[in-house]
């Protein structure tokens, strides 16, 4: 697959606060683009404008491809991997994922079980999610990506808790999704992988 | 479209049954308030019958409202709000979903165990009929209007308050009907049916509009 999503002329105002004002990019299949700056820079803000669940002041984001029919809003071709991992602690971690598969897929995706194989939780996908640490409940979050194929991964400091072998397994995750044509959007300010992406520095809040 | 709402009510459902989940809180509290309530008034069990209906409309309004500020607060808090706004159904299928899977771990139990708790303030079977169809029929616009509030307070930590005084003035209206659809139930003297049809047209109207509502609140949370 290949596309391309475009951002235009956006402004970002939060709290009366212009956190970004005019930005333009483009983001090609294969492409990773990693959003750094200091705490308060907008690069949270930004990824969930992508994402759609933040009106910005003014500008256009639209995304376009292949398989993307024109009028396709970015939200319903991207995962938001966000500070909360929208996780239900009284359901499994197979529950949780079936019902994300269920109301994400579009096209493909792995099965529930086989995604958690991939990050490496088979053994707890029985569990009740409230009983697993942190890192283990990242790492479910993380799963989701798998269940349903979507082309833009919008990642908001997808490492935050993951230990060493975790954070390999996300950076050769991400390499294939790119491989694939995938899309990556990361907010970091850890190394995460993706030392070859482009990077677009968010100024200091004015 | 489809097969996110039966997930999500599926997932509502299940979620309601798990420990903390608040299935049982309602029926519990409709028994604590409909047992106590003879004890504060007394054992005439005339008195008690002809106010039976009454104190059980009140306690399943309590009782609905009990747990519904909890319907959107608990997705928004845990994220699950924001994946929900990036799937193919519109907010205000989802709205629909989670109303409905509310109404079946909440209200559906409730019109269940009423006839039980009816016997306890000496109501007949005419009585106990009637009072079990009224709920049936009211409900759903208790849950569905009170969604409405949910949506308005879901990013308020302790919102429930605040729901409760914002949607109690819009389900008088149901508990005025609802109250006197049940008492003429087990009586000749008034007729059940009119108010039992506009309680009818309250939950249908209510199921209709409130998504629309409670979906336009929670698109202006993002805001």
């Amino acid at each position: 697959m290949s596309a391309v999503l475009t951002v235009q002329n956006m402004t970002l105002v939060r709290g009366g606060r212009t956190l970004v004002r005019g930005l333009n990019f483009e983001v090609r299949s294969g492409d990773a683009l990693l959003l750094t700056g200091a705490n308060g820079a907008g690069k949270s803000t930004l990824l969930r404008a992508i994402a759609g669940l933040f009106t910005p002041a003014s500008g256009v984001i639209s995304i376009s491809g292949d398989d993307i029919a024109h009028d396709e809003t970015p939200a319903l071709q991207a995962h938001y991997l966000g500070h909360s991992d929208a996780l239900k602690g009284a359901l499994s971690a197979r529950e949780n994922l079936d019902f994300w598969a269920a109301a994400l897929k579009r096209r493909g995706g792995l099965d529930p079980l086989q995604a958690l194989a991939a990050v490496n939780l088979a053994h707890v996908a029985d569990l009740p999610v409230s009983w697993l640490s942190a890192g283990q409940r990242r790492r479910t979050a993380l799963a989701r990506l798998f269940v349903a194929e979507r082309p833009l991964w919008l990642l908001d400091e997808p490492t935050t808790a993951l230990d060493a072998a975790s954070q390999t397994r996300l950076a050769q995750s991400m390499a294939a999704h790119r491989a694939k044509g995938g899309m990556i959007i990361a907010a970091t300010h850890a190394p995460v992988g993706l030392e070859d992406a482009a990077e677009l520095r968010l100024g200091a809040p004015a | 479209m489809i097969r996110i709402f039966i997930a999500l009510y599926q997932r509502d459902l299940r979620l309601a049954g798990r420990i903390g989940g608040g299935a049982s809180m309602g029926v519990v509290f409709f028994l604590i308030l409909v047992t106590i309530t003879p004890f504060a008034i007394g054992p005439d069990l005339n008195l008690l019958a002809r106010i039976g209906p009454a104190i059980l409309w009140i306690a399943a309004l309590l009782a609905t409202l009990l747990g519904l500020d909890r319907l959107f607060q608990a997705d928004q808090e845990d994220g699950s709000l924001d994946l929900l706004h990036m799937s193919d159904a519109p907010l205000e299928l989802i709205v629909a979903a989670k109303c409905l899977a509310h109404w079946t771990a909440t209200c559906l139990p409730l019109v269940l165990a009423a006839p039980l708790f009816g016997l306890m303030l000496a109501l007949d079977g005419e009585a106990l009929a009637g009072l079990s169809a009224t709920l049936l029929a009211g409900t759903p616009a208790l849950t569905f209007l009170g969604a409405i509030g949910a949506a308005l307070t879901a990013s308020l930590r302790r919102g429930g308050l605040l729901m409760a005084i914002l949607i109690l003035p819009l389900a008088i209206p149901v508990l005025i009907f609802g109250v006197s659809a049940a008492s003429s139930a087990g009586m000749a003297t008034t007729p059940f049916l009119p108010p039992f049809l506009i309680l009818i047209a309250f939950s249908l109207a209510s199921m209709a509009l409130a998504p629309f509502a409670a979906a336009a609140a929670l698109r202006s949370l993002g805001e």
